[in-house]
């Protein structure tokens, strides 16, 4: 055959990495974890239409409704709210689980369905697989955040008056500038989830089966979760990887506070560098035997 | 370093022609069991190579570190000349491989499926990939079956794709582990079929298989394998050829045939049904063929027969095939 099919070795192709991206989206296993995560705001926003509708139509851009998740109030008076309310409900679990099972299969599920090593031969490139599954994941991580902002956008639009937003600083924005702030806040929450990804993949290098991977990345999750609630760990707290996951609420904020914010960012680099270079080391020496 | 040719450690002194070379590969697996044992194998270009051996004799694992899936504990490998598993990124696009049965991707169609072993390769040009896809899909007859989920494909179909991944690219050399393993007849002589003309463009193949005849059939060398050990290597006709012709009568006086035959010094003999077989004698046969009819021998054949593999097997490892385990 000619040469123009074969490319210097070395030269950097996204193909892999493109081929990643489809065939992880072409799973019908990714499509219904984002497909749960569409029908969160469905469910909170139908909740708290049938709240306000019982209550007497009350509650118009008040904020209080004492209990339930952030932003919930606000719900009936704003629909955009129901965007800020939709992330802070799914990012403690359906958020991160949804993660943990895509970051957790990422490599356990190619050696336990034996195309791993055919990945290999072709040759991938062990660097080079791994750096695919992990974009990927992240990719997929802010799908998924997306998925919830979008389906809360639309049907809070759908339910709920729209407009300008009266920000926890009490200041008020243009709906234009709260949609913005929208955008900017499922961003975070999407980075919040990058230490998970690089935990779950490190957990995927470990096993031969991606059912365990998955299982044990979520585990994990729900584990540090419970640990952040006790007081006495306040000392550790700090160093969990979802304790200042819904510092994001600070976006609301006129001027926007940073300290929250640039800790967690600062806090899920930590865990990508450490849980990534523990993937790539154990996964670069490993014997691939399935 | 490459290219250098160190007399050192290589036994082969091929050295260009071979494709594979080892020296002393040693595998011992975590769990203790020393998989393979001081492997010297030289793999010539242009051969089909027969790697010959009962099941858990060290074959897979072999492949294994050929391939650069598992690291050698000791000793070390060439493929194509150079390193593995360090030159892994430039030997193995030059390389196909089928390891230990098909591993596809259910979900995917087949195309689907050849699509993404494509673009793992690095060194695949994106903008030729449609078309090394259908040109592999075609080659293995798989063309109308591209569309189909992999799931849904026979295990003969996962195979042939299995193989069209393997020829997705123009190879040097085609490593098969038991290409044939579970396929009934049919599907058996198809990727005989597929190997045999390979080999005729000019592919090297190595081919495992726990089957005498199969490497018989379409292999020129062989090499055999016992319990991690190379027991010999050469060509088909040399292997068969160390083992001695024998001699065999055909009669249905077996008995006296024997009696005759041992006082004419014939050792080893064996009777199976009408058929008396022993060592062939220092003597001329044709004073042995007139002894049997001058002691009313009914001779209905006589003469002797050329050894088999399997007789060249049996003679190395002093049992039977499919023996150890
Ligand atoms: N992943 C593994 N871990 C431990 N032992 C293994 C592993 N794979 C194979 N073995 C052992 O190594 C020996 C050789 O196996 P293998 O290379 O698969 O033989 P073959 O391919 O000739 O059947 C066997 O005794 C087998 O049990
Ligand atoms: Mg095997």
């Amino acid at each position: 055959m000619s040469r123009a099919e074969t490319l210097p070795i070395g030269m950097p192709s996204l193909s892999l990495f493109r081929s990643e991206v489809t065939t992880t989206f072409r799973r019908w296993r990714t499509l219904a974890l984002l497909g749960v995560l569409a029908a969160v705001p469905v469910l909170v926003g139908i909740a708290v239409r049938i709240e306000t509708s019982r209550g007497g139509g009350g509650g118009r851009g008040d904020g209080g409704g004492g209990g339930g998740p952030a932003f919930i109030g606000q719900v009936a008076g704003n629909g955009l709210f129901l965007v800020f309310a939709s992330l802070a409900a799914t990012l403690p679990f359906f958020l991160p689980m949804a993660i943990g099972v895509i970051a957790g299969d990422s490599v356990a599920g190619e050696a336990s369905a034996g195309t791993l090593r055919y990945l290999l031969v072709a040759p991938a490139g062990r660097t080079r697989l791994l750096l695919a599954k992990f974009t990927t994941t992240v990719l997929f991580a802010f799908a998924a955040t997306l998925v919830v902002a979008a389906s809360a956008l639309a049907v809070g639009a759908l339910l709920f008056p729209v407009g300008e937003v009266t920000l926890i600083s009490g200041t008020t924005v243009s709906f234009g500038e709260g949609l913005l702030r929208a955008l900017a806040i499922a961003g975070v929450v999407a980075l919040s989830l990058t230490g998970l990804a690089a935990l779950g993949l490190f957990v995927s290098t470990l096993t031969n089966s991606g059912i365990a991977a998955m299982a044990t990345t979520v585990g994990l999750l729900i584990t540090v979760q419970i640990l952040d609630q006790f007081p006495q760990l306040s000392a550790v707290q700090p160093y969990l990887f979802p304790h200042y996951w819904l510092g994001f609420a600070d976006l609301l904020r006129d001027p926007v506070y940073w300290d929250q914010i640039a800790r967690n960012l600062g806090l899920q680099a930590l865990y990508v560098a450490v849980f990534g270079s523990a993937a790539w080391a154990r996964f670069t020496s490993r014997d691939v035997t399935v | 370093m490459e290219g250098r040719s160190k007399p050192g450690p290589w036994p082969g002194a091929v050295g260009e022609g071979a494709v594979i070379e080892t020296a002393a590969l040693t595998k011992r697996y975590r769990g203790g069991q020393l998989a393979v044992d001081r492997l010297d194998l030289v793999v010539p270009r242009g051969s089909v190579f027969g790697f010959l051996g009962p099941n858990g004799s060290g074959k897979t694992t072999t492949i294994r570190m050929l391939m650069g899936l598992i690291e050698p504990t000791s000793g070390a490998a060439r493929v194509l000349g150079q390193e593995m598993p360090r030159a892994g990124r430039r030997v193995l696009p030059r390389v196909g491989a089928l390891i230990e049965g098909p591993a596809l991707y259910g979900f995917l169609s087949g195309r689907d499926n050849l699509l993404r072993f494509d673009a793992a390769d690095p060194t695949a040009a994106p903008r030729t990939r449609a078309a090394r896809v259908g040109a592999a899909l075609e080659r293995v007859g798989l063309t109308s079956a591209a569309g189909k989920k992999a799931r849904a494909y026979s295990l003969g179909m996962k195979q042939r794709l299995g193989l069209a991944a393997a020829l997705l690219r123009p190879r040097e050399l085609l490593v098969l582990d038991e290409p044939t393993n579970g396929l009934d007849p049919q599907g058996m002589r198809e990727i005989r079929a597929l190997v045999r003309g390979l080999a005729a463009e000019g592919t090297t193949v190595f081919l495992s298989s726990h089957l005498l005849d199969e490497i018989e059939q379409v292999c020129t060398h062989a090499a055999v394998m016992a319990q991690g050990r190379l027991l010999t290597q050469g060509t088909v006709r040399e292997l068969a050829a160390s083992a001695r012709a024998r001699l065999a009568v055909t009669t249905p006086d077996t008995a006296d045939a024997v009696r005759v035959l041992k006082e004419h010094g014939v050792h080893d003999l064996t009777v199976t049904d009408d058929r008396v077989t022993g060592e062939l004698p220092p003597v001329d046969l044709a004073d042995l063929n007139a002894a049997l009819v001058r002691a009313d021998v009914r001779v209905r054949s006589f003469g002797t027969e050329r050894a088999s593999l399997e007789d060249a097997f049996v003679a190395l490892t002093g049992e039977g095939f499919d023996v150890a385990g």
